[in-house]
């Protein structure tokens, strides 16, 4: 049971939102612009594994598993491709600018001062853009919000990974912007 | 040095938001509602909250702005918020804010890091389901603005006369996107 009384039946990040929305509305904007915004160099299945990833850093299971069921649609493979992704993305099937890039979230997952210029650099040399940097810290730090909104209000989540991945084509058709929390 | 190519002389998610307004704009709404809008928790208690956790995550500008707020919020009282960020010391506060910091502190090192127990003296010191969605929201949200700011190494000011007034700005004003660079 979440440590306040959110709506019945609404898992992870829903309930607080439909417990006050005037703040899930910049929160869903955001996530809107940072993750489904197509004019971004960063594809969307590329933003969502950033997000996966931080998540998983931080052991939320409803954000790291909804975010990787997105991830799964846009990116067209499975969860154990996912996995194999946020549990070591140096020796996954990745481009080198997002490994430099996963590299740069998981010193933000830590702390902001954990990024070093060596994070940059490498990024850099791998063709990443000040935009894509900005946004792949921006994006980790977002998540270190709202892993911790979901957790710090013991929110529940369901325990069958494959629900997430079923959601997955409606959460990405539906977007962040228009969501409603009960639908 | 900033990360990225930034505005020049421009502090902190100010130069951020100046880079991407786009992503900015939202931030900025979040905050405003977040730390003005309508709470049981004073915007003087709110700001408090975010300074301590900026504390805690070692991030100087953001510690020093919200302080600067919560000082001029606070007025006569303004004492409180150096003994509760700096001096450790809570006894000016009500047993009611010193659990929601509790809390606060919790989220930021991670929101599972938070009990039923911590909840329970929150409860026992009169706070409600508001009181701790905010906190909890609230240190989630400095959570990401700390990574940010120093995860992109923006400029934080050394000069506390620069910092007592952003503090009147934000007492007065509250958070007001700047205008984009256009860079």
């Amino acid at each position: 049971m979440a440590y306040i009384n959110l709506p019945e039946g609404l898992p992870g990040i829903r309930g607080p939102m439909a417990f006050r929305p005037e703040t899930a509305k910049p929160l869903n904007l955001l996530a809107e612009i940072l993750l489904r915004d197509d004019n971004n160099t960063l594809t969307r299945g590329e933003r969502e594994l950033i997000g996966t990833y931080v998540s998983h850093l931080n052991d939320c299971f409803f954000c790291q598993n909804a975010h990787s069921g997105l991830a799964q649609h846009y990116l067209q493979c499975d969860t154990d491709t996912v996995d194999a992704i946020v549990h070591d993305p140096e020796h996954a099937d990745l481009s080198s600018k997002m490994k430099a890039l996963l590299g740069i979230a998981a010193a933000v997952h830590k702390g902001g001062k954990y990024v070093k210029p060596e994070h940059i650099e490498r990024a850099k040399m791998e063709g990443a853009s000040d935009v894509e940097i900005h946004d792949t810290v921006l994006i980790a730090a977002a998540f270190c919000m709202f892993n911790r909104y979901v957790d710090g209000l013991g929110t529940w989540a369901p325990a069958d990974r494959t629900f997430y991945v079923n959601r997955g084509p409606a959460r990405a058709e539906e977007g962040y912007a228009n969501y409603s929390p009960h639908h | 040095m900033a990360h990225i190519k930034l505005p020049d002389g421009v502090p902190g998610v100010r130069s951020l938001a100046m880079f991407r307004p786009d992503t900015g704009k939202h931030l900025y709404d979040l905050v405003q509602v977040l730390l003005r809008g309508q709470s049981p928790l004073s915007p003087a208690e709110r700001e408090l909250i975010a300074s301590h956790v900026s504390a805690g995550n070692n991030c100087r500008f953001c510690t020093d702005s919200h302080a600067a707020a919560a000082r001029e919020l606070y007025g006569e009282m303004s004492r409180i918020v150096d003994c509760a960020i700096h001096g450790g010391d809570t006894s000016l506060l009500t047993e009611k804010m010193r659990a929601l910091l509790v809390i606060a502190g919790k989220v930021r090192e991670n929101g599972k890091k938070v009990r039923p127990e911590h909840i329970e003296a929150a409860r026992n010191a009169g706070a409600n389901d508001r009181d701790i969605h905010d906190t909890v929201l609230i240190a989630a949200t400095f959570s990401m603005f700390n990574r940010y700011v120093d995860g992109l190494a923006t400029l934080t000011p050394t000069d506390d006369a620069i910092y007592a007034e952003m503090g009147k700005r934000l007492a007065i004003q509250g958070y007001v996107p700047p205008e984009p660079s256009g860079v």
